[in-house]
């Protein structure tokens, strides 16, 4: 890598985009991040000046969906976004290099752009017996990620498990897997959680990143509002039959023919920030909605330990040895006290026909 | 408001009624109890919407959209009602404030407690006098109905206002689902809490009626027109 960076536009240009192909691009990105025409300039001008954004990608405990997912991307296209709009300087399952080479940007980067650079984290660092239950280039993840987030500029966290910590953090957790805001507590993180999270919200965070020089707007819970800002459910195409009270009551009965509301099939989606049912997946061609299978709320905390997936009622109680919904317990509870406000009515009655009045009381 | 007297009872015999429950109180209480058992019914539905599968364009059909209208105006109707409850609290008379702040530094407090629990575990034969409520209830109406309510009020907000945007999630959602970890989590409690204050009503309503006819003092009644009348003449 130069000493200077270069600009986007210098990659480009060098890569043989055109002028014209280059300003299509930028109206392209303008359009995806659902910003007005007069931005298309603004990416030029930023394309043109600014140099390429460092970023270094590093995968913890994790299946690379999150990686599946992007490569995906169809607007902007992954590889416009890896070889165009940011320096991917280490990303283990993509970059050519293999073995020391590759390992040597994560020292090598830091160093050079200290306070320039972007980290993304796919995966979590485990940090039961010192972070053994992940290791990478023969070190604990954790350290290793520490280290590249000390003099990073911003912090991305992938997914749900860099997000919240995904299936290895559901109970019982054995490996103590922890979500990446736990051991970096001094930088910005942005979390783009899901399981996977949707292509064009990946490329589209990253494009933000470069074409404003800051992070998106975040929520209370540091995901870009713009992406996670509704629920799944509040802009379903079946959510008139959830207003209309027509829900499918068995895989293949009528009402799963004819699209009903899948809420009591235990679809998720009324409790799960995302973007599903707007961008949807593959280029806008589906999502599970669509499929006709419920939402699983993959990019909530603790998914896996609110399910059953099929139920509208989450288990409770599993640290206690009992897996119950709350109706359950209730329901419990409530005939509990029903049966001893009988027998105390009993014993009252009992008592008192059973006694016999004195002088005094009667 | 005058005293009614029971006119079977010579005067002098029982002693002179006590004007508890000022109306504000009475009409809350119906008010709650109504605006509690539509919150029940409806939540319950939207929990497990348990009628058959309509068939229909959905344009046709409102019926989840009712259930949750219901819901909401209800819940408007609860919150707006405790709400006034609490500012009785400070204007009210002495025993407005019982349900809200049980004397639990108080020598005497302490000794009415056991007093009514040895009643209620039937080893006393006859019930402790009390003028207002008996500190059994105070706790438990401040544990279950009070905090209860206030949970209630709390995440029920907040769900609401994942929906509603507004006032609503600016004051109760921003906090509330960080909070308890996701929606998910917010559901899971608000539905539990609901059980936990239709334990409390079970045994409220068991309460009243045994108390009515078992203890020395009027129970029911008092609820409706405010006083509390007694049975006999002894302390």
């Amino acid at each position: 890598m130069a000493e200077r960076l270069q600009t986007f536009y210098d990659i480009m240009r060098a890569q043989g985009t055109s002028r014209r192909s280059f300003l299509k691009f930028c109206s392209l990105t303008a359009a995806a991040l659902g910003l007005e025409p007069a931005y298309a300039g603004a990416i030029a001008h930023a394309m043109e000046t600014k140099p390429r954004l460092p970023v270094l990608w590093m995968h913890g405990l994790e299946c690379t969906c999150c990686s599946e997912s992007f490569i995906r991307s169809g607007s902007p296209l992954s590889s416009d976004v890896i070889l165009k709009m940011i320096s991917l300087d280490y990303d283990d399952t993509l970059m050519a290099a293999a073995g020391a080479d590759a390992e040597k940007a994560l020292t090598e980067i830091p160093a050079k752009y200290p306070g320039e650079y972007v980290l993304a984290v796919e995966g979590n660092p485990p940090l039961n017996e010192d972070g053994m239950f992940c290791i990478t280039g023969g070190r604990p993840f954790v350290e290793k990620l520490q280290e590249v987030a000390a003099n990073a500029k911003a912090v991305i966290a992938w997914g749900a498990c860099a997000s919240w910590g995904c299936v290895q953090a559901a109970r019982p957790n054995p490996t103590q897997a922890v979500p990446i805001d736990k051991v970096i507590t001094d930088k910005p993180i942005i979390k783009v959680p899901g399981c996977p999270p949707i292509a064009e919200v990946m490329t589209g965070v990253i494009s933000y990143i470069v074409t404003f020089n800051q992070l998106p707007e975040l929520d209370s819970r540091g995901r870009p509002a713009m992406f996670y800002g509704q629920r799944i459910h509040d802009k379903c195409y079946r959510r008139p039959h959830f207003d209309a009270g027509e829900f499918v009551e068995s895989w293949d009965d009528d009402g799963a023919r004819k699209g009903y509301c899948l809420y009591k099939m235990g679809c998720k989606g009324p409790t799960t920030y995302n973007a599903c049912s707007t961008t949807r997946w593959n280029g806008g061609v589906s999502f599970p909605i669509q499929s006709g299978h419920g939402c699983i709320g993959c990019s909530e905390e603790n998914f896996w330990d609110n399910g059953p997936f099929y139920s509208r009622l989450a288990n409770i109680g599993a640290a206690f040895g009992i897996e119950a919904t709350a109706n359950e317990i209730g329901e419990t509870a409530a005939g509990a006290a029903l049966a001893g406000v009988a027998a105390h009515a009993a014993a009252s009655a009992v008592k008192h026909f059973t006694h016999k009045p004195t002088e005094g009381e009667k | 408001m005058s005293a009614p007297t029971p006119h079977s009872v010579p005067a002098g015999v029982v002693k002179a009624p006590v004007y508890v429950y000022e109306l504000p109180v009475r009409i809350w209480h119906w008010v709650n109890l109504f605006a509690f058992a539509l919150l029940v019914v409806t939540g319950l539905l939207i929990a497990s919407p348990i009628w058959p599968q309509l068939d229909g364009e959905p344009y046709h059909l409102y019926v989840m959209g009712w259930v949750r209208e219901i819901h909401f105006v209800s819940a408007y109707i609860f919150t707006i009602g405790f709400a006034v409850r609490i500012y009785w609290m400070f204007v009210g008379n002495e025993h407005a404030r019982e349900i809200f702040l049980p004397a639990v530094w108080s020598c005497a407090w302490w000794k009415n407690m056991w007093a009514t629990i040895r009643w209620y575990l039937l080893i006393d034969r006859e019930s402790p006098i009390e003028v207002g409520h008996n500190p059994l209830a105070q706790a438990a109406m401040f544990l279950f109905f009070v905090l209860g309510a206030l949970f209630q009020i709390v995440t029920g907000f907040a769900l609401y206002g994942e929906g509603a945007g507004g006032w609503s999630a600016k004051l109760f959602t921003s906090w509330v689902i960080p909070l308890f970890g996701g929606s998910m989590e917010v559901h899971t409690w608000h539905h539990l809490a609901m059980w936990y204050i239709l334990v409390f009503v079970i045994i409220h309503v068991y309460m009243v009626i045994r108390e009515d006819i078992m203890s020395r003092a009027s129970i029911v009644s008092a609820m409706i027109n405010g006083w509390r009348m007694f049975k006999d003449n002894r302390p």
